[in-house]
């Protein structure tokens, strides 16, 4: 590798294109091809070339001129394939050449670096034709990272997440769009003022705004001004406040009605809380929740001087506030996050952050998520809302948290009612999450020059904690709604019978006891096979049927008393009670007959449920 | 969180009515809503019932803030105004002191009003009375003592003090600690 390496870079020098290599490291790759070497990794090369590099920077003073450094070129060439052969740092007289050297390396180093950049994401976006053959797709995007990592002071963890939530191209403008920064924007206070007048306003005082887009009615963006706009008469009198765009996300998601009753778990510093307030009108009421102290002071001073009285400022831990109060109309949760989406804010992110902690922050917010969902209250008529947003884009911190809530309570996702930012992501890594989590949004900092944010919008329909086992939760509640609706059910007969007629059913079934007791000796005379009904009709045509029986006895001689003349004679009665019945029917006799049927038949039932002997 | 006691309430009221004078009763008997003073950790909130209500909930350490802090009780039982208060004294006031664009600064930055600021002033302003102080385009800036009557304002020096700063909106990011 040495030799390779050091041959690359005398190739570089001695052409003179320090910027710009795109080309040559081509032809250097090419030539590498043709001649069959195998490790001809130039980003591989690179990194421990640099490392000298800047050790020796460290070591030495700053000394020399261009025109010294060029004539010195092989000397120090010469040196480095000695030094790297011999893996010895021993201090030379040459020493002073090389640091003018590493100097004027370290110049162009982000050029080179940058240019790597572009080159190898150019080979991985068409990675069939461009390729190396010798070279896997993981070595080549291990280079970009470590090339990455050189060129914007991000740690490997973050760069990391950055190209496994975009591809490469997409990951490196998201990147590239963190070091620039966002334009400052400020929010109207409806309460106090009308946007129009404010920005009326604000341009007479010499501050140069303009409305911040077609989606929100209160948002002025600020292009430059010359006096500072945090501190103007009007700044003051709470007739705006200074926040960034994506941060009306939320609210505007959440949706606040007058008159409601609306928690923000972790409301600090109070832009959003106050403009929730902002969107009730100062009615209902409002419970601005944090957990640091330092900060609960900031939300103070924002909700007084916007001149919001309708808030309660608490100061609980964010997971045991279910057990303060429940019943809220709408909760929001602004999760504390890693903030890597707002790393153009605060730079010290990108570098210090690490993949530990998005996990420890993502546990929290699942505690934090739970709680909020436990403090909402399902049956408000106009709510029952949820909405969840981060100023992180990783999904650790968004989705899987989402995902943990359907999968722990009985929420489900809605519609956050944006109109900005792109789909939730279902799919990440290895990993598969709820199809619905489409219907949360991604804010990103390079397509919407915005703050990196994401915002779900959840809506509960059910209290209680939900088993891990899907399907058996499901049928749980079906099964209980069931059961909900039987016992519903059968409350209305029960209540229907006793109101109509509870004497008159009394009366009515003691008579029929008599009636039975009656019929069952005459049945026991007559036939096994009498109807088992004792009703009134049945019992004037069992007396006329007696009669007929009684004539056709007469008739008949008395020999026949056998079974077969019994039967006989049952059927004949039975022909005779049925031409009898169709005579007699009327369809308005019917309908009658019919009531009086199940009116019997209701009354038997009950008295056989009431009663010991009829049951057995 | 209580009610005020009746001698907190009279002390309370004192102080109130020098800016805003028998405009106390539309704060007590509003009409729609219910609204009371509350005194948590010696500091007067103006307060829903309806919000009051639910911030019952909350415990004594816990609670931070409610409603509109008018002022606070200090520890020698003499009570302070604070500038949060100053949407509904502006409402009210009896006497107003309209101050010009270069003033504006000047007053918010914590400075008395001096004649060569004042735009306008109240008819017939007594001196040592209460003020609430705006800026020529109506926006309530803070409050104060007059040093001179109306009729005492006309032939001034122009340095002359006309009045005191009591409590300006400046004072929201000079000390955001004592809210």
């Amino acid at each position: 590798m040495s030799s390779e390496e050091s041959d690359y870079e005398h190739d570089q020098i001695a052409d003179g294109q320090l910027e710009g290599e795109g080309e040559s490291f081509d032809e250097d790759d090419e030539l590498a091809h043709l001649v069959g070497d195998s490790d001809s990794d130039e980003a591989e090369g690179e990194p421990e070339g640099d490392e000298i590099l800047d050790d020796e920077i460290d070591e030495l003073d700053a000394e020399g001129d261009m025109e010294e450094d060029k004539a010195q070129q092989e000397n120090f060439d010469e040196e480095m394939d000695e030094d790297e052969i011999e893996k010895v740092g021993v201090v030379t007289n040459t020493n002073k050449d090389r640091s003018a050297m590493d100097n004027l390396l370290a110049k162009e180093d982000l050029g080179i670096v940058n240019s790597r950049i572009q080159e190898s994401i150019r080979i991985l976006t068409n990675f069939r034709e461009l390729r190396d053959p010798n070279k896997t797709r993981t070595e080549y995007m291990t280079d970009l990272k470590n090339d990455v990592m050189t060129a914007f002071d991000y740690n490997l963890e973050m760069v990391e997440i950055f190209f496994s939530l975009f591809p490469p191209a997409e990951a490196l403008k998201c990147i590239e769009a963190n070091e620039e920064s966002r334009p400052v924007t400020i929010r109207t206070n409806t309460l106090k003022t009308k946007r129009r007048d404010l920005a009326k306003t604000l341009i007479q005082r010499g501050i140069n705004c303009e409305p911040i887009g077609k989606w929100s009615k209160v948002g002025l963006k600020i292009y430059d001004s010359q006096i500072p706009f945090g501190a103007t008469p009007e700044y003051l009198a709470g007739h705006y406040i200074v926040q960034s765009p994506s941060s009306f996300c939320p609210v505007m998601a959440l949706c606040p009605q007058p008159g409601e009753r609306i928690l923000d778990m972790a409301a600090a510093p109070g832009g959003k809380t106050t403009y929730i307030a902002q969107l009730m009108k100062n009615s209902g009421v409002l419970f601005a929740n944090d957990v640091k102290a330092e900060r609960l002071k900031a939300l103070k001073a924002n909700c007084q001087r916007l001149g919001i009285k309708n808030t309660v400022v608490t100061h609980y831990d964010g997971r045991k506030f279910p057990t303060i109060m429940k019943g809220f109309d709408r909760v929001l949760l602004d999760s504390p996050c890693t903030g890597l989406g707002v790393i153009s804010r605060d730079p010290s992110i990108k570098a210090q952050k690490t993949y530990k902690e998005v996990m420890k922050l993502s546990h929290l917010q699942k505690e934090l998520i739970l709680a909020a969902i436990d403090c909402c209250d399902f049956k408000s008529k106009s709510g029952g809302y949820i909405v969840y947003s981060t100023c992180s884009i990783t999904v650790e911190e968004n989705e899987e948290v989402i995902d943990y809530a359907l999968k722990h309570r009985y929420v489900k996702l809605v519609e956050t009612g944006l109109e900005i930012g792109s789909e939730g992501l279902p799919k990440y890594k290895e990993q598969r999450f709820h199809q619905s989590l489409k219907l949360a949004k991604r804010i990103y900092p390079h397509t919407h020059n915005m703050d990196g944010f994401f915002v779900a919008k959840l809506k509960k329909f059910a209290n209680g904690i939900k088993s891990q086992d899907k399907e058996k939760d499901q049928l749980s509640i079906n099964r209980e709604n069931a059961i909900k609706k039987n016992k519903e059910k059968k409350r209305d007969r029960k209540g229907r019978n006793k109101n109509a007629d509870s004497k008159s059913n009394q009366k009515n079934l003691k008579k029929r006891i008599k009636q039975k007791k009656q019929e069952s000796k005459k049945q026991s005379e007559d036939s096994k096979e009498t109807t088992e009904k004792p009703t009134k009709k049945e019992k004037k045509q069992e007396d006329s049927a007696e009669e007929s029986k009684a004539e056709v006895d007469q008739k008949s001689a008395p020999k026949n008393k056998g079974k077969k003349d019994k039967k006989k004679k049952f059927q004949d009665y039975k022909q005779k009670l049925k031409e009898r019945k169709e005579k007699t029917r009327s369809p308005r006799k019917e309908g009658k007959e019919r009531e009086e049927r199940k009116e019997r038949k209701e009354g038997q039932e009950e008295h056989e449920r009431s009663c010991i002997c009829c049951r057995a | 969180m209580r009610a005020l006691s009746d001698e907190e309430t009279k002390t309370f009221f004192e102080k109130l009515a020098k800016y805003i004078g028998s405009n106390i009763k539309f704060l007590i008997d509003r009409e729609d809503e219910d609204y009371v003073f509350r005194l948590h950790k010696s500091k007067v909130y103006y307060v829903s019932v309806e919000v009051l209500k639910l911030a019952g909930n909350v415990g004594k350490d816990e609670l931070y803030m409610l409603g509109t802090c008018f002022g606070k009780f200090t520890k020698t039982g003499r009570f302070r105004l604070q500038i949060t208060c100053l949407d509904y004294l502006a409402k009210y006031a009896k006497h107003k002191i309209w101050v010009k664009p270069s003033g504006e600064q000047t007053f918010v930055y914590g400075n008395h009003i001096a004649k060569t600021h004042l735009a306008r002033i109240t008819e017939n302003t007594p001196v040592n009375a209460g003020v609430v102080i705006f800026s020529i385009t109506d926006i309530p800036l803070g409050f104060g003592v007059t040093a001179k009557s109306t009729v005492d304002c006309r032939d001034l020096d122009l340095t002359a003090m006309v009045a005191i700063n009591q409590c300006d909106v400046g004072e929201y990011l000079r000390s955001e600690e004592e809210f």
